[in-house]
């Protein structure tokens, strides 16, 4: 290719796009990030231009284009720079760095330089808060950033280079493996579970699977085949890893007895609960185990087809991952007869998101593979047996699916004996903040929270989120709690808060992050979330008083009894927890007054003073009793 | 002989068919539950949560919850209706709601439960959004301050009308109504007065145009009796073109 060869096409490039999804309705989310990916943004005139081919209205691209954070209708800059907003990215002082390289682009947050070459603005949680603070440049994630990676990272933006021709070194991210076991530590080659499972025996029972109402009433000798490894993971008694705990075996086997003549295996790689990165390591250095255990549901389930759902923060895993699916393929452990096993055809398609974080719920997470807004779904039915195009689905977490292999291949007895009676196995713990050594835990369930702070090296913990924002805040008095489904139940978020903290903003973080990631679809969460956001802020602002605390306690109530999915049900819950057990800190923040009044005549004048550009004594108003 | 299944609701039994929700079997039986984004002659969409029961002890919306015989459901509690008291005051404080200037005045869905629910106080610090009017098209014209984002518009459109005249697009609290025209205004997309989707919300944002103010205050539907003693208006039936007006 010579130099002066002209930039791509668009047209050229949106050609090809279309032509390799096959101008599939299904596929519009993935051509849309595609061409999101090439050109930038998605113009009226392309998302009508795709409308077209893809037979659907403009509405149905737009809706989508509009849901999906990291999608855009108008142009973000060539370089888009989104700082990793959770809390530990704040308490690692994200936001003086992102004043530092706005500073040093001479341009505002959230708005893209006059010449279009670059904007900067802030997204939830990449996944990187065992070395944050991270950041994405058109999609890529860095971690570790630092005053001294900003300015090479402006020097780059400003020169122009692409970001495929950036140092190598800024994009290095580590796996940060603190403690591994069964599953970190497994001695499996790529092969051996589905091997195993199909060593169980013959495969006269994926056919009967299908259409008999129950495997139990159509076979009465000793399991074999599918059912002998679905015996395996039932008794190694596994539960889901996404943080539900849900049954394992049962899921599958409501799955194979479930009518449909196609059946879909779906690997949830959505890990948007911020402080949850565990998923990440295991695509990034497992990805066969995850895959293998894909593969021995298939069997089980009888499904022909299968789709991983990576989200768009970890895209950067793309290439890597698709090797090793192409690399299985030649090695017969996917595609058509696996193995040689007449009859055993399966194959797995990876679907990236696009910064939607309830696309992690199930439901929602099948709409959006099948190209639309990601809105949880009403249930029942359940995915089981309408999922993917209404045909039975079995979605799984990543950690989940890797257990499964390793049960496939070793048995249930084995699985068990490591964990708890009522929770087998190992958890892998993504333990970030205030400790000494960040980075992935394997623990057996079981283990306490006061032992992985210690394993970490966190001192003068003051509290702990376990499972993320959607999950639970303890406290000192609650260190001695175990990690186990009986007790602190969790999808594997571990973020350590040590004294210095002020877990008020901890709860103000995380109810901006529910506010920004509502799908919009219910009332309580739409408007709900909204408005918990906006008292958090009115009570940082010094404006709160006792009443917001009962008002939050209302929103509260109707979330958790009338929410749609569980993104509402949990998203009062750090500011709840929080209340409960650091009351103080709320109260440092409240005004004596049992009244304040919502509207802030000062604040009101914000705009004028502005637009006056004065700031005198004059120039403000007072509702503060005189000293 | 056979009996038909039955669940209680209140302690009344009410008898339904399969495939009802208890929604729909409540309206059947002429019972009422406070309801929004139900439509009588659509699918159940599930979204504005006001119609949320408590149905043996779990708290699920009665417009999707499938009906199941011998099941317990509670509904017009305090504790329910306190719920939806504070959902109403979400959706007033979520868009621009001037009831007193708005021609639906008194066929208001929105204005009718609140009503009926005796919400007296605003609740909530109001949004005050910044919402356009679309008065682009020659019959109909779209206020959009007064949307509560039910999706029954872009039902209809889609399965009645075919025509896909109305979507939604955004998230969250972005979450907003669109129309099918590159340049986003009603008057280039296929909408037509006598459109499926011309005569289904349940509050004032899509109105026909030289026909303001027609029924005489006193008479509008809910001025003759509170929607919960309306119930049976709203069982369910089959998609009709044209509705009788009210
Ligand atoms: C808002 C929301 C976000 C979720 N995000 C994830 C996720 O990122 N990864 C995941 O595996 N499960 C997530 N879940 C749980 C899934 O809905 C589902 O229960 C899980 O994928 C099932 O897999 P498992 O049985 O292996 O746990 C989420 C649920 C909700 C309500
Ligand atoms: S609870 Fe929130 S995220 Fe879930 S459906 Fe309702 S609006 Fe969407
Ligand atoms: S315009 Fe009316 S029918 Fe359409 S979504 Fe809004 S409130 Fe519902
Ligand atoms: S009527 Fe049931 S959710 Fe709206």
């Amino acid at each position: 290719m010579s130099i002066a060869s002209p930039a791509p096409q668009p047209a050229a490039a949106l050609g090809a796009i279309l032509e390799r999804h096959d101008r599939r309705p299904e596929q519009l989310l993935q051509i849309l990030r595609e061409v999101q990916e090439h050109l930038g943004h998605v113009s009226d005139d392309i998302q009508a231009h795709i409308a077209r081919e893809l037979h659907l209205p403009l509405t149905r691209v737009r809706g989508v284009v509009g849901f999906y954070a990291f999608l855009s209708a108008t142009p973000w800059g060539r370089y888009r720079v989104l700082f990793s907003d959770n809390i530990t990215d704040r308490m690692q002082g994200n936001m003086d760095l992102l004043d530092h390289l706005c500073r040093r682009l001479l341009l505002e947050p959230g708005h893209p330089s006059e010449d279009g070459l670059v904007s900067v603005d802030t997204t939830s949680c990449t996944g990187l808060c065992d070395q944050g603070p991270g950041l994405l440049v058109n999609g890529r994630a860095i971690p570790a950033i630092s005053r001294e990676r900003l300015d090479l990272i402006a020097e780059l933006i400003l020169e122009g280079r692409p970001v495929t021709a950036w140092p190598a070194e800024l994009f290095a991210i580590v796996d940060n493996v603190c403690r591994a076991d069964m599953v970190l530590d497994n001695d499996l080659d790529p092969g051996d579970a589905v091997r195993a499972a199909l060593a169980r025996g013959d495969m006269s029972q994926v056919e009967q699977a299908a259409n008999t109402r129950s495997w139990r009433e159509a076979n009465v000798a000793p399991p074999q085949g599918p059912l002998a490894t679905l015996n395996e993971i039932r008794s190694a008694n596994l539960r889901g890893r996404g943080g539900a705990g849900f049954t394992t075996a049962y899921k599958w086997e409501s799955c194979r007895n479930a009518q449909g003549e196609q059946r879909y295996v779906v690997c949830n790689a959505d890990e948007g609960e911020p402080g949850t990165f565990k998923d990440r390591v295991l695509l990034a250095s497992h990805a066969d185990l995850v895959f293998e255990g894909m593969t021995v549901c298939a069997y089980v389930v009888g499904a022909g087809r299968g789709f991983l759902y990576l989200r768009g923060e970890y895209r950067y895993l793309l290439g890597a991952l698709e090797e090793t699916l192409a690399r299985r393929r030649r090695d017969h452990l996917l595609g058509r007869d696996i193995l040689g096993t007449p009859g055993f055809s399966f194959d797995i398609e990876i679907h990236v998101g696009a910064g939607a974080y309830v696309c992690g719920e199930e439901s929602a997470l099948i709409e959006s593979l099948e190209g639309k807004r990601g809105i949880p779904r009403n249930r029942p039915p359940y995915p089981v047996t309408h999922g993917y195009l209404q045909r039975p689905t079995t979605v799984n977490n990543v950690e989940t699916f890797c257990a499964a292999a390793l049960i496939a291949a070793h048995g249930g007895d084995w699985y068990r004996a490591t964990g708890t009676p009522k929770s087998a196995g190992t958890k892998l713990m993504s333990v970030a903040g205030d400790c000494a050594r960040p980075g992935i835990y394997e623990v057996p369930f079981g283990t306490t929270v006061a032992e992985l702070l210690a394993m970490s090296g966190a001192e003068h913990t003051q509290a702990v989120q376990i499972s993320g924002p959607s999950g639970t805040c303890i406290g000192p008095d609650e260190f001695e709690r175990r990690i186990a489904f009986e007790d602190l139940a969790t999808a594997g978020a571990f973020t350590v808060f040590d004294e210095s903290r002020d877990m008020f903003e901890v709860a103000r973080n995380y109810a901006h992050f529910f506010a920004h990631e509502s799908c919009g679809f219910c009332t309580p969460c739409r408007v709900g979330t909204t408005i918990l956001a906006a008292t958090m802020d009115k009570i940082h602002d010094g404006h709160g008083t006792p009443y917001d605390l009962e008002e939050i306690a209302t929103l509260d109530r109707v979330l958790n009894q009338s929410a749609h999915c569980g993104l509402g049900h949990t998203s009062c819950n750090p500011t709840l927890d929080t209340i409960k057990r650091f009351r103080p800190a709320y109260e440092l923040h409240l005004k004596d007054l049992d009244f304040e009044p919502a509207f802030d005549l000062d604040g009101a004048l914000r705009r004028a003073r502005q637009m006056t550009g004065r700031d005198d004594p004059g120039a403000h108003l007072t509702t503060e009793p005189e000293s | 002989m056979s009996t038909s299944p039955t669940f209680t609701l209140d302690g009344r039994e009410i008898p339904f068919e399969a495939g009802q929700t208890v929604l729909q079997a409540a309206l059947t039986a002429d019972v009422y539950i406070p309801h929004l984004c139900y439509h009588p002659e659509f699918k159940p969409h599930g979204s504005c949560k006001v119609c949320t029961i408590k149905a043996d002890g779990r708290h699920v919306s009665a417009c999707t919850w499938p009906a199941r015989h011998g099941m317990v459901v509670e509904n017009a509690t305090e504790e329910l209706d306190d719920l939806r008291r504070t959902l109403v005051q979400m959706l007033f404080a979520e868009g621009n709601h001037f009831c007193p200037s708005c021609e639906y005045s008194g066929h208001c869905l929105l204005q009718a439960v609140g009503y009926d629910l005796q919400v007296e106080t605003a609740g909530f610090r109001h949004f005050f959004p910044v919402r356009p009017v679309d008065a682009s098209h020659p019959e109909v014209w779209l206020d959009l301050n007064r949307c509560i984002l039910c999706e029954l518009c872009v039902r209809a459109s889609d399965e009645v009308d075919g025509k896909h005249v109305f979507g939604l697009s955004g998230r969250g609290a972005g979450k907003h109504l669109i129309v099918n025209a590159l340049s986003g205004r009603l008057a280039d997309t296929d909408m037509a007065a006598t459109d499926k989707a011309a005569e289904v919300c349940p509050v004032g944002v899509i109105l026909k145009k030289k026909a303001g103010f027609r029924v005489p205050i006193g008479e509008r539907p809910f001025d003759r009796e509170p929607v919960s003693a309306q119930a049976a208006r709203y069982a369910p039936r089959p998609p009709a073109r044209h509705r009788e007006e009210d």
